[in-house]
């Protein structure tokens, strides 16, 4: 496991699916949904949610701030 | 670890500044617009000046501005923002003003100004979205089309001889003696995102230095007008905008 672990929060309802975070994310953690929100944009989820690390590349380039990050430090591994 | 246990306000290192408010924007999805508002937002959050700022909204694709940064805000007649901003920063010399233009407003309606703003070394900042197109109103050609570039009153490309040279107008304000600082941006990846939030940020302190008035200009995208998905529009920005609009400061005194 790696030693540093994140995990993001997408606002579903804000992403207008613009899929700039599938593009910037380093550890090709994101996709974009085949579900679309109220307003027909398919949102961005983590469809590989193991390989994340909390960069935050993601939240840095998306332009609505749909994004949310955490990150923890595994200390045990 | 599950999910669950990293997610936790103790593990939060990013989320939405608060001076953003939770109106969905008008942008299309992935414009630059949109990057900006939130970096401008996240400046006034890092600098604790939400109550002293007061931004001036122009008009084209940022008209409503003011619905999504939670400061005070002036809506402005077309092309006449750094004007307002004149009025407002000279009446309220405690606040930070600053205008969000695009290039339609400043560099085509606005052109005088703009200048005589500058000229005059207002203590203000403007930011200046350019993304070579009219967007608002249906992606015609600006003063800052490329050559070549097409649009939609340019279909088969800018030429010379009919439309003229591109104005590179932060390289014009360069020029005057009023401006102290003017830098050329972008927010098309993670890096420039950075260096365009030091310019906000630098601008706006510039503001209440007394030392004449700042610009920053952002090379932008329009992927609805440039007729692109966001992630080409920043690649085809890349390679066509940068060229003919390098990136870096043009002034710092
Ligand atoms: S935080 Fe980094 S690794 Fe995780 S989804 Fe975002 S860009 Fe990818
Ligand atoms: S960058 Fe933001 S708006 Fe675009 S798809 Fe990702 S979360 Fe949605």
């Amino acid at each position: 496991m790696a030693k540093v672990k994140g995990a993001i929060v997408v606002n579903t309802e804000r992403c207008k699916g613009c899929n700039l975070c599938v593009v910037a994310c380093p550890a090709k953690v994101l996709s974009l949904s085949p579900d679309s929100n109220l307003k027909g944009y398919n949102f961005s989820y983590m469809s590989n949610a193991d390989s994340c690390v909390g960069c935050a590349a993601c939240a840095y380039v998306c332009p609505d701030a749909c994004i949310t990050v955490y990150k923890v430090k595994n200390k045990t591994e | 670890m599950t999910l669950n246990d990293i997610i936790d306000p103790k593990n939060l290192v990013y989320a939405k500044t608060k001076v953003m408010n939770d109106t969905p924007m008008h942008y299309c999805p992935g414009c630059s617009h949109s990057v900006v508002h939130k970096l401008i937002a996240e400046v006034i959050e890092e600098l604790d000046i939400q109550d002293k700022t007061i931004g001036i909204a122009p008009v084209g694709c940022a008209v409503f501005g003011y619905k999504y940064i939670d400061i005070d805000w002036q809506q402005a007649a077309h092309g006449r923002a750094p004007s307002l901003a004149t009025a407002v920063k000279r009446l309220l010399p405690d606040r930070y003003v600053f205008t969000y233009q695009g290039d339609g407003d400043l560099a085509a309606i606005g052109t005088a100004e703009t200048i005589h703003t500058c000229n005059r070394g207002e203590n203000i900042a403007i930011f200046f979205i350019n993304n070579g197109i009219y967007g608002m109103t249906g992606g015609q050609m600006a003063p800052t089309t490329l050559n070549g570039m097409k649009s939609t009153t340019s279909p088969s490309g800018r030429t010379v001889p009919l439309s003229g040279h591109p104005l590179d107008m932060t390289k014009l304000l360069a020029q005057l003696d009023g401006t102290c600082y003017v830098t050329r941006q972008s927010v098309h990846n993670i890096a420039n995102i950075r260096k365009t939030k030091k310019a906000i940020k630098k601008a706006l302190e510039n503001s209440m230095l007394d030392k004449g008035t700042s610009v920053v200009e952002i090379v932008s995208t329009c992927s609805a007008g440039w007729n692109m998905t966001p992630a080409d529009s920043n690649n085809w920005m890349e390679q066509n905008m940068i060229p003919a609009y390098p990136l870096g400061d043009m002034k710092d005194i």
